[in-house]
């Protein structure tokens, strides 16, 4: 069996798997870092969104021998060590942009990879064009967008503490 | 240390407790759960709409690697497992029971809609199951099949069970027809409209899943499942299918990714999990792939309505007619014969004072995946109904459609309707006043001229709507058919040291209980959120409960914590009353204290807690120790929570393009303990209100295959085609429960789909469309915009 | 997914080896296409041959009055690429408008294009562009690539290098999506070539992408809305199915046009 050796959330490992084991397989079963999920088989729910090489990619179309000398963050390996959370948690928790949670993780960091992309700025439609990749079926998005919009703003600096969410 | 903490009780919105968790990938879903020794179960089902089956041949897939087993119906039958239950019975109009065929869990010698489980393979990885299913030899004799409800109903039609004449499954009425018909006979203007309901697949983001678990030892058995109502699950799956005692099944639903009614069912793998981990002696996982879930989870919707509203001469409301067949699919699912009925029927006097409505309701078994509650379940059918009817006879009167619906709202409480509900509370004027001046109403015609500028056809839409929550008078449901109570239960358990454990049988798959209870108990005791834990989804930790479905958590849930700490306050205040030497009625409860009247002698919640516990200075012949009460609260009533939902859109013409630019919502949820939430249970329900009005739409061929059969074909909303929505609330607290509270979860749902599509037809009102069939697809509206519509093409695009 | 064995070889060389010693091994690029499908048991590969070792098949360069794009090169990198943004403004928004940001992560052209799904993008750029198809062993023009749905001239074996773009003088490209996949439902590309030809290249709307004869008829004659706002696209073969009849996606078409048109300036 093929032995794939990678960086997740800052931690090597070296696992052996099958050649159709994909990267959210890795994740979940050999690592048991559950945090990503899998919420379709189509390539279109973005649960599964993980970093690899800093950039977002669904870990379920990809295969974990894919995956061989890369960086891998998940939503686990966001926050500081000292617990502190990442911006866009913050501004998630701030805003209620999530209900069940399930689609939370990919949601956290497809709109990372989005802001990352966008130094410049977004507005709302940017942000929601952005989000083509990942489906919330709880939130209708509202919150989301407005969570994103927040954590951008301290992400590039723009504002040292995230602005909180009208009451 | 009993901090006072003013801003995290009822109605201060309390950023959410669960998030940590969530937000940091700790969340423990069921398909994270892994049993030492776990094998995984894969499920087939059957390709084919209705057929025979003439054998199944598993000896290659036993041979498999990593086989552990392989059963089939039969396995399952020899095994005495019973069928899938029904919870709700319906009577015909003669009195006469519904027809109710049995539901194996597995199917034995017939399938009869793709996705039917046939088998399932247990081996020691997922993918080494899946390869051995493939390796089952299913002989299988396919069989005609009907897929909708016309067909169904057709003389001769294929039958889905041959016990089953005509397919009918009931044919159930409500209301007065003679009082009805004679509103009518003296009617100056009848207003006929046909329109469908279409089906939905609720999609809740997390697939379902389970895991069985069996302790030899003991005896029990442990079922981990992505449910709304553990408990439920236990009863039905103990009782009627695996004759397992309560007292030896534990059924967990930890944390769950989204319902939407879809995971209130019992469904076949959580018995065909539970039972071969017994058999096997080993854990037994299943999770669905979306594909799997789009054929094994319950449907929701599927009407076909055609209804007839009287009017006299002002545009008085004078009677309404409605004859509804409804789709059932292949078998019964747990609740669905109480959806098109008493959630239907009693919804068709909405917010209007309609004095003589008659209902009747064909319910139809067809070759397709059971159909059951989707958000709303029955009210979202109901107010469509309505208001889509109300929106063509102001067209057809001439009568201004706010103004035909100000003439006709109920303002007088209690109002007791001709389909047996009795409103306790509401202001309709006030949310349909507020959300018109919100979604500036008044103004839309220099928006529409500004839109045509631009080449786009721009339409504002109204609906108001009414809903019944919180399921529900015990008494009453089981004289409707309900075949279980439906009260909640709740524990607050006072710990030594002052923190609070509270136990409820409602479940949070979402909606923020662990958040919004235990504000309702920080208020009540006067403590900080973060010392209240609330607990739920476990047999094994709650005493009882019916879950979460119909905006019922809070207004019956909540109640049943209300009702025990009711009792914790009346037994603080017999302690306090030893511990401040004075009698017991002279002692106040207020903010968390305990003070005898008129002094400043008082103790504190947590005083009287460790009291409770470490009695040395305790009351003991009088009073037990500890600091523990159980309530189980019955509603007296339904809730009534009520609103206006006001949508706009644009068209554009040339590619039929519907966007929802804007949309404005006023609620009256009664009283409300987080803002926030509620807010954010309002967003969700729209979102899939505007998809199940532009977007959703289940469809089968008219062989029984399933056409939108992943997300690549069945549209859920994305992002980009929602608006920021503008919401407020205008409260009028419940009369009928200690708390005064309604319900939110479902209203978003309920109001918005005739509010889009009213928004559609008034922006192709020009063109003289008086329709609009859901969704409004584009290419839907630009067969209306072209005439004609597409040629023989299925049900999402034609016209 | 049915199991197979995993190559990563380091060289075209090495890759067309193993694709032609074994005929049921199958090439791997972003595998935002192929994993799905794999998932769903629609293919079964002995072998996956991914291409992503292989330097010499990534990159974007000028070359002269040609754009030349690496098989391998990912989405994101063309929609973000200077080089593509002032050569072709018109490819770049493509490729930041196809699929979603996780795919243009992954996905690749060369993937894409030898793929052919009639529903993707970038066939109506390299049909409309007139782009050669340079493989491992011969260049193919677009009018002899493209061979219908998911079929193209690509050998068993044969793989593609890289994707020739002639730098037209203007190109546009506008598509209407299928509300729930995304995919292309109906696409139209226009472009006017440097020797002043032009090419109209219609996605989505049929089994695969082809050439609006007619427009680019029109087009030439003068390069306007008005000069094609009589063309009627006939239905007959276009694609219909439960998000859209034939005569819709014919009328997307006339639609999309003009749009691609205005895009295009």
């Amino acid at each position: 069996m093929p032995q794939v050796s990678l960086t997740v959330n800052g931690k090597p490992h070296s696992v052996e798997v099958e050649g159709r084991t994909l990267l959210v397989e890795l994740l979940r079963e050999k690592l048991r870092l559950t945090g990503t999920h899998v919420g379709c088989d189509t390539s279109q729910c973005g649960a599964c969104v993980v970093h690899v090489d800093g950039e977002s990619v669904k870990s379920c179309t990809m295969l974990a021998v894919q995956a061989e000398g890369a960086d891998v963050t998940t939503i686990e390996g966001l926050a500081s060590a000292d617990g502190t959370l990442h911006p866009m948690q913050e501004a998630f928790r701030e805003y209620h942009a999530l209900q069940c949670g399930f689609c939370t993780p990919g949601m956290v960091m497809s709109a990372i990879d989005l802001v990352m992309k966008h130094p410049e700025g977004l507005d709302e439609k940017q942000i929601r064009e952005g989000l083509e990749g990942n489906l919330c079926r709880c939130t209708g998005y509202h919150n989301i967008v407005k969570a994103i919009a927040a954590a951008a703003e301290v992400m590039h600096g723009r504002r040292t503490e995230l602005a909180q969410a009208a009451e | 240390m009993n901090v006072v903490t003013p801003f995290e009780g009822i109605g201060a919105s309390v950023r959410r407790k669960e998030d940590l968790r969530f937000l940091s990938g700790r969340g423990r879903y069921t398909a994270d759960i892994d049993r030492p020794g776990q094998a995984h179960a894969y499920i087939l089902r059957s390709p084919h709409p209705h057929a025979a089956i003439r054998g199944i041949d598993a000896t290659a897939a036993r041979a498999m690697p990593g086989v552990a087993a392989v059963f089939t119906g039969a396995d399952m039958a020899a095994g005495k497992v019973g069928g899938l239950p029904c919870g709700w019975g319906v009577k015909n109009k003669d009195g006469s029971p519904m027809a109710e065929p049995p539901h194996p869990v597995l199917a034995v010698d017939r399938v009869r809609h793709v996705g039917d489980p046939v088998a399932v393979v247990v081996a020691a990885t997922r993918a080494q199951a899946r390869d051995a299913a493939e390796a089952i030899v299913v002989d299988y004799a396919p069989l005609p099949a009907v897929a909708t409800i016309e067909e169904a109903l057709r003389p001769g039609a294929p039958a889905v069970h041959d016990e089953v004449a005509g397919n009918l499954c009931f044919d159930w009425h409500l209301g007065d027809k003679a009082v009805t018909d004679a509103a009518f006979a003296k009617a100056d203007r009848v207003v006929t409209f046909e329109l469908v309901n279409n089906r939905l697949i609720p999609n809740a983001m997390e697939p379902r899943a389970a895991i069985g678990d069996y302790d030899p030892s003991a005896d029990e058995h442990t079922l981990y499942t992505t449910s709304q109502n553990p408990h439920v699950i236990r009863l039905l799956m103990g009782a009627f299918v695996l004759g397992i005692p309560e007292s030896r099944l534990r059924v967990v639903a930890p944390d769950v990714g989204g319902g939407f009614g879809s995971k209130i069912y019992h469904y076949a793998e959580e018995a065909i999990v539970t039972w071969a981990a017994a058999r096997l002696e080993r854990p037994v996982k299943w999770v669905a792939d979306r594909t799997e879930s789009f054929v094994s989870d319950a449907h929701g919707r599927d009407h076909v309505t055609r209804a007839e509203l009287a009017l006299d001469g002002e545009g008085n409301f004078l009677g309404l007619r409605v004859a509804t067949r409804a789709n059932m699919g292949a078998y019964l699912s747990t609740f669905a014969p109480s959806i098109p009925t008493y959630l239907y029927g009693t919804l068709l006097a909405g917010v209007y004072r309609t004095p003589a409505i008659y209902v009747e309701v064909k319910a139809v078994f067809t070759h397709t995946v059971p159909v059951d509650a989707y958000r709303g379940a029955g009210r979202p059918e109901a107010t469509y109904l309505l208001e889509r009817l109300v929106d063509v006879a102001a067209a057809e009167t001439g009568i201004d459609r706010i103004a035909l619906r100000r003439r006709n709202l109920v303002s007088q409480f209690p109002h007791q309707t001709p389909v047996a509900l009795e409103y306790d509370s509401g202001n309709h004027a006030a949310t349909l006043e507020a959300a018109l001046r919100a979604a500036d109403w008044d103004g839309f015609e220099s928006r529409r001229a500004e839109a045509k500028a631009r080449g786009k056809l721009r339409g504002i839409g109204v609906s108001t709507y009414l809903e019944a929550c919180g399921l529900a008078p015990s008494h009453l449901a089981g004289q409707l058919g309900a075949r279980a109570g439906l009260y909640e239960v709740g524990t607050i358990r006072f710990h030594p040291t002052g923190s609070v454990t509270v136990l409820t049988g409602s479940h949070s798959h979402g909606q923020g209980h662990e958040t919004t209870f235990a504000q309702l108990v920080a208020d009540r005791f006067g403590l900080p959120v973060s010392q209240v834990e609330v607990v739920h989804g476990d047999t094994g930790k709650i005493p009882f409960g019916m879950g979460t479905y119909g905006s019922r958590s809070l207004a019956v849930g909540g109640n049943a914590m209300a009702m025990a700490m009711d009792k914790i306050v009346a037994k603080g205040r017999r302690i306090a009353a030893h511990l401040l030497e004075a009698a017991v009625e002279d002692v106040e409860f207020e903010g968390g204290k305990f003070r005898v009247a008129g002094t400043d002698r008082e103790k504190t919640i947590g005083e009287i807690a460790m009291a409770a516990y470490v009695p040395h200075n305790y009351p003991l012949a009088e009073i037990e120790p500890g600091l523990e009460e159980t309530a189980f609260y019955d509603p007296k009533n339904f809730t009534y929570p009520g609103g206006c939902h006001v949508c706009e859109v644009e068209i554009d013409p040339e590619t039929g393009h519907v966007q929802v630019v804007n949309f404005t919502a006023a609620d009256d949820f009664g009283r409300v303990i987080n803002p926030m939430v509620v807010e954010g249970q309002v967003h969700g329900g729209v979102a899939q209100g505007v998809g199940q009005a532009l977007l959703e739409a289940c469809v089968y061929d008219a062989d029984g295959q399933l056409l939108t059969g992943s997300i690549m074909d069945y549209n859920l909303p994305r992002a980009e085609d929602l608006p920021s929505l503008s919401l407020s609330h205008h409260d009028t607290p419940c009369l009928t429960n200690p708390l005064g509270v309604k319900g939110c979860g479902e209203a978003g749902a309920i109001g918005s789909p005739p509010a889009v599509i009213n928004a559609v037809v008034d922006a192709l009102r020009e063109r003289g469309v008086r329709h609009v069939e859901m969704p409004a697809t584009p290419a839907r509206i630009w067969g209306i915009i072209h005439g004609g519509g597409p040629k023989g093409a299925p049900a999402i695009a034609a016209a | 997914m049915y199991d197979f064995a995993y190559h990563k070889p380091g060289s075209i060389a090495d890759a067309v080896k193993i694709l032609t010693d074994d005929p049921e091994a199958r090439p791997i690029s972003g595998g935002q296409t192929l994993l799905p499908a794999l998932k769903h048991r629609l293919a079964h590969p002995t072998a996956l041959v991914d291409l992503s070792g292989i330097a010499e098949l990534r990159g974007i360069q000028r070359d002269g009055d040609r754009l030349v794009i690496g098989a391998m090169t990912k989405h994101y990198e063309i929609q973000t690429s200077d080089v593509v943004k002032t050569a072709i403004p018109a490819l770049a928004k493509m490729a930041g408008n196809l699929g979603d940001t996780q795919v243009r992560n992954r996905g690749t052209m060369g993937g894409s294009l030898s793929n052919n799904d009639p529903a993707a993008d970038y066939p109506a750029a390299a049909m409309a562009l007139n782009a050669t198809f340079r493989t491992d062993r011969r260049s193919i023009p677009a009018d002899e690539f493209f061979q219908g749905m998911f079929a193209t001239a690509l050998e068993p074996g044969e793989l593609l290098v890289a994707i020739e773009f002639p730098i037209p003088t203007k190109a546009g490209y506008a598509k209407m999506r299928n509300p729930a996949s995304r995919y292309v439902m109906a696409g139209v590309f226009v472009a006017k070539l440097a020797d002043g030809s032009v090419r109209v290249a219609v996605n989505g709307a049929g089994p695969g992408v082809f050439r609006q004869e007619e427009m680019e008829a029109a087009l030439a004659k003068s390069w306007s809305a008005d000069a094609i706002a009589g063309i009627r696209q006939d239905p007959d073969g276009l694609n219909g199915d439960i998000h859209g009849s034939a005569e819709y996606r014919a009328h997307l078409v006339g639609v999309m046009a003009k749009r691609a048109l205005a895009e295009a300036g």
